[in-house]
């Protein structure tokens, strides 16, 4: 993973800004928000194909903001947040996809959610039977499929 | 110089894997050309903590997303659905679903029963054994007896029902509709050394416990063992022909990027059915202007996708999530053709257990609602974990304007023009993915779901690639013979997805399979007079 990002210093600010608008800390759920130190650092470290796009969204946001997207007062701001949303096309989406995408694999976040603290492999997962009985009316039906002739 | 070889493979996927290991037997010299490389099931992403991320990047299906080196660009702007692949030794099947229908014997009988479009020059019975022998190989799972599919006999058990197969099927079972636990590759017991699923849940790109079956460690295995030449990246420019218009063998851009010749007495193309009509086109020359084996004008014509109409909603029990195989129950109940439905064919239902965090999180923000803000948390549980989903597979009726032609300015890494799709879903197929997701959304409503969401198409659905050098008897209406073979090269065979007349209304994979199995077992008997 790289660590190198083409990010300014005022991007970085706007998107830990936005990031705390799509998801804000959470005492009631005892969770950061997506504006947290690590998981920002997250995103910085790993935006690797991202870059470009995420670097498009910011510009998008500056250009709507027009000054640093935390100094907004908060009507502003969401006026401006939901403008970005609905005008960015993939390079917003990007943006939010990037952020919730390295929220969701932190650990603080997995373990408020119940979910292991591991990748898939591997340990895998166990998945119950279910209730065969369930397919006995179908196993009753006459076949359907078609004839040819 | 290569020494030349008896028979050439062009493309180490699903049907090019099969032909190999089938031909193998006659103790030919046989080379298989792949533009990809061998995959390392450590470096899958179920293997990493960063493995949902990895779907959206190089292991995205989309190849113009993934990028990697062994892929090649698609120009699909004009399409509303985007063709996914994979390039690779296994193909298409390192990154599938597993799910294995075949298609029905009445798909093979279109324009008899249906008047539309054509029917097959084979039929269901000829191919029945192969389907049974690829069964084997390949290693499926499964519970024989299902009324509304061809009778199958998967050698393994099939995959537990589950949480979310529980609550589909009670709900089916509410409406009086058929369902039945889909046939799959994934080994649900340890089988010809393959260990046995594990539900690492995230199967579609990649399997890292090798459960999944794929053709680089169920077919590739086989043949290599038995004799077969697989020769990896290394990127096939064009089928190169003689004055007698026999194929002589390829160019191809080898490992450190070199151009080399090879030849070869039989060319078989295996490339899928974008990537073998792009190899037809490119091959142009002299004798064959407007491009090989193309004097019906068809190469690349007729482009079946099979549009997916996906509808998903939540519920208020825990479903499995991303915690098994994604596939799950097939529906049969709306497969054949009723009038009174307003449009001609059907569709199958296929259904899947859920979805994983990353993905729900996505998925949900885009759709509009996983709010952002103080509610996102509450929102982000009650949907989280609790995702059942339908999608209606609808079968694409044949249409010449649908088609594969070559780029004029896109082109890969080796300057090799790129291919571009040209389609658009025709008014029968917008029917059937209206009358689909009506009917998804009644299964769902009938499972309690809320908050449902609706994709149709589903954008990056296009991996099901068919049609774009059809088969038929009629050279002026075909591409190749009913066994495979170039109607106008007559040491060229096709044996991907490119051959499939009509679709069907399931996945494609075992049939095409299929095919090739049948397509070489043709070859192997007529090895005296293969090109008279």
């Amino acid at each position: 993973m790289s660590v190198e990002t083409n990010l300014t210093a005022a991007q970085r600010d706007d998107l830990r800004a936005v990031a705390a608008m799509i998801i804000p800390a959470s005492t009631e759920y005892n969770v950061p928000g997506a504006d947290d130190a690590v998981i920002q650092a997250d995103m910085l470290a790993t935006l690797g194909r991202d870059a470009p796009a995420v670097g498009a969204a910011l510009d998008h946001l500056a250009r709507l903001a027009g000054q640093p997207l935390a100094s907004l007062d908060p009507a502003r701001r969401d006026a401006v947040a939901k403008e970005f949303r609905a005008s960015g096309g993939p390079a917003a989406a990007t943006l939010v996809r990037v952020v919730l995408q390295c929220y969701y694999r932190d650990d603080r976040v997995l373990r408020s959610l119940g979910l292991e603290l591991r990748p898939p492999f591997p340990k895998g997962y166990e998945l119950e039977q279910g209730d065969w009985s369930l397919l006995d009316p179908v196993k009753a039906r006459p076949s359907t499929l078609r004839r040819t002739s | 110089m290569n020494k030349p070889v008896d028979v050439l493979i062009i493309g180490a996927g699903a049907s090019g894997a099969a032909v190999a290991w089938s031909l193998a037997d006659t103790k030919m010299h046989i080379l298989c050309l792949d533009q990809g490389g061998w995959m390392s099931q450590t470096e899958y992403p179920s293997t990493g903590r960063d493995w949902e991320a990895r779907f959206y990047g190089d292991y995205s299906p989309s190849p113009n997303i993934r990028a990697r080196p062994e892929d090649y660009p698609v120009n699909d702007d004009n399409s509303p659905i985007k063709v996914v692949n994979f390039n690779g030794v296994g193909g298409s099947t390192v990154m599938y679903t597993a799910h294995w229908p075949r298609l029905h014997p009445s798909d093979f009988r279109v324009k008899t029963l249906d008047g539309v479009a054509d029917d097959w020059p084979i039929d269901y019975d000829t191919l029945a054994p192969f389907f049974a022998e690829n069964d084997r190989i390949m290693g499926t799972s499964g519970l024989s007896g299902d009324p509304a599919s061809p009778l199958t006999d998967p050698p393994m058990p099939p995959q537990p029902l589950g949480r979310s197969g529980a609550i589909l099927g009670q709900a089916m079972n509410k409406l009086g509709w058929h369902w039945w636990p889909s046939d799959t590759t994934v080994a649900t017991m340890d089988y010809e050394g393959r260990a046995r699923c594990i539900n690492l849940g995230h199967c579609t790109p990649a399997c890292a416990q090798g459960a999944k079956a794929s053709t680089d460690i169920t077919y590739w295995p086989l043949a290599l063992r038995a004799g077969v030449e697989l020769r990896t990246h290394c990127r096939v420019r064009e089928i190169v022909t003689n004055d007698e218009g026999m194929a002589t063998g390829v160019i191809y851009y080898d490992k450190d990027g070199v151009e080399q010749f090879q030849a070869a007495e039989v060319v078989v193309i295996a490339c899928n059915g974008i990537g073998t009509p792009r190899l037809l086109l490119n091959s142009a020359s002299k004798h064959f202007p407007d491009g090989l084996a193309n004097s019906s004008g068809l190469v690349g014509k007729n482009l079946m996708f099979h549009p997916y109409s996906q509808v998903y909603g939540f519920v208020e029990q825990p479903t499995d999530s991303n915690r098994a195989p994604p596939t799950c129950l097939w529906s049969k109940e709306f497969y054949d053709t009723d009038l009174s439905r307003g449009f001609v064919r059907g569709y199958g239902i296929q259904f899947g257990r859920g979805a994983g965090p990353v993905f729900e999180a996505v998925a949900s923000e885009a759709k509009g609602i996983l709010p952002w803000g103080a509610d996102h948390h509450r929102v982000f549980r009650k949907l989280n974990g609790h995702r059942l989903g339908a999608s209606a597979i609808c079968e694409d009726l044949p249409e010449e304007h649908n088609r594969v032609t070559l780029d004029p300015v896109l082109k890969d890494s080796h300057g090799i023009p790129a291919p571009r799709i040209d389609y658009t879903i025709s008014e029968n197929s917008k029917k059937m993915m209206e009358h689909g997701i009506a009917r998804a959304k009644e299964v769902l409503a009938a499972a309690g779901a809320t908050d449902i969401c609706v994709n149709s198409p589903i954008l990056y659905g296009g991996w099901h690639l068919l049609g774009t050098a059809r088969m038929g008897s009629d050279p002026k209406r075909s591409v190749v013979n009913e066994w495979g073979r170039s109607h106008d090269v007559k040491n060229l065979f096709i044996v991907d997805g490119s051959v499939f007349v009509t679709s069907g209304g399931v996945n494609p994979t075992s049939t095409i399979q299929a095919i090739a199995l049948y397509v070489a077992d043709q070859m192997k008997q007529r090895l005296a007079n293969l090109f008279d």
